[in-house]
């Protein structure tokens, strides 16, 4: 991994479909500090899309990066406001 | 000189002062009207209470609430026992009437059919690690998604307000719906 941010904190929602990685990564966010930066790992395929849309739709967070592995995908976004 | 005030005003003509008040006036509508404090809306109405089709609703609600969308759910008709607390344990699946089906109507239709249906659908969503209803439903309430029950249906069916979940709201009829859909800025029939 070649992350050049700091990881607050990891949230793990591996085996979990949709809609459960978008709706406890929200609730996650939620508990953060602005600035923060949140690690979603999940093992859903379609968190890939649906992280990316959810970030761009909503107001305070910004997805830092995403890393498609072999069964796992890792998701950063940092909490802005 | 250019200072010089024009003619005086005619009789009915708004004054310099007057007109500078309806700017201001109309100024402050127009910042109300384009501010971002009011959050994005989402109306449903789920009328069907089979297991395929309560999770569209509740999958829909609870995503948008992820986007910070307030939504309202009204539920109507089958669609109530969703939010009913021992009813939503227990949705079933059809077998009959879903060309999809591994099996044909006339055998779909043979007795206790809809249960070995229903059963494989709940296998499924087991081995699949998909949320059950029951746990879609309370997440939504927790992020604070507002389940409406249709007073009209509740009488209908001889349901009580105490059948359903904790947070659900009852009393609420059709000019309740129809407010939230004029107020939403997206409105789905489920």
């Amino acid at each position: 991994m070649n992350t050049e941010f700091d990881i607050t904190e990891t949230l793990d929602v591996t085996g979990a479909s949709c809609p459960m990685p978008v709706v406890k990564t929200k609730a996650a966010v939620d508990d953060l500090a602005e600035g923060a930066i949140l690690e979603v790992v999940a093992t859903d395929p379609g968190s890939m899309s649906d992280i990316d849309g959810w970030a761009a739709g909503t107001g305070g967070v910004e997805l830092v990066d995403q890393e498609e592995g072999d069964d796992v995908y890792r998701h950063y976004v940092r909490k802005t406001e | 000189m250019s200072t010089d005030t024009p003619d005086a005003p005619v009789d009915d003509a708004p004054s310099r002062a007057e007109l500078a008040a309806r700017v201001d006036e109309l100024e402050d509508a127009l910042a109300d009207a384009t501010s971002e404090d009011g959050h994005k809306r989402m109306s449903i109405i789920a009328t069907k209470g089979t297991l395929d089709m309560a999770y569209p609703p509740l999958i829909l609600a609870s995503t948008a609430a992820a986007f910070g969308y307030e939504v309202t759910v009204f539920h109507t008709f089958w669609g109530l026992d969703i939010l009913h607390e021992e009813r939503s344990k227990n949705l079933k699946l059809s077998s009959v009437g879903n060309p999809n089906m591994p099996v044909p109507n006339a055998v779909a239709a043979l007795p206790g059919m809809d249960r070995v249906t229903t059963r494989m659908m709940e296998k499924r969503i087991a081995d699949n690690d998909t949320a059950t209803v029951e746990e879609l439903l309370e997440t939504s309430l927790d992020m604070g998604v507002e389940f409406q029950a249709c007073q009209m249906t509740i009488d209908l069916m001889d349901y009580d307000e105490d059948d359903f979940y904790d947070g659900v709201t009852t009393g609420v009829g059709a000019a309740t719906a129809l407010q939230d859909m004029a107020d939403a800025d997206i409105q789905l029939l489920v």
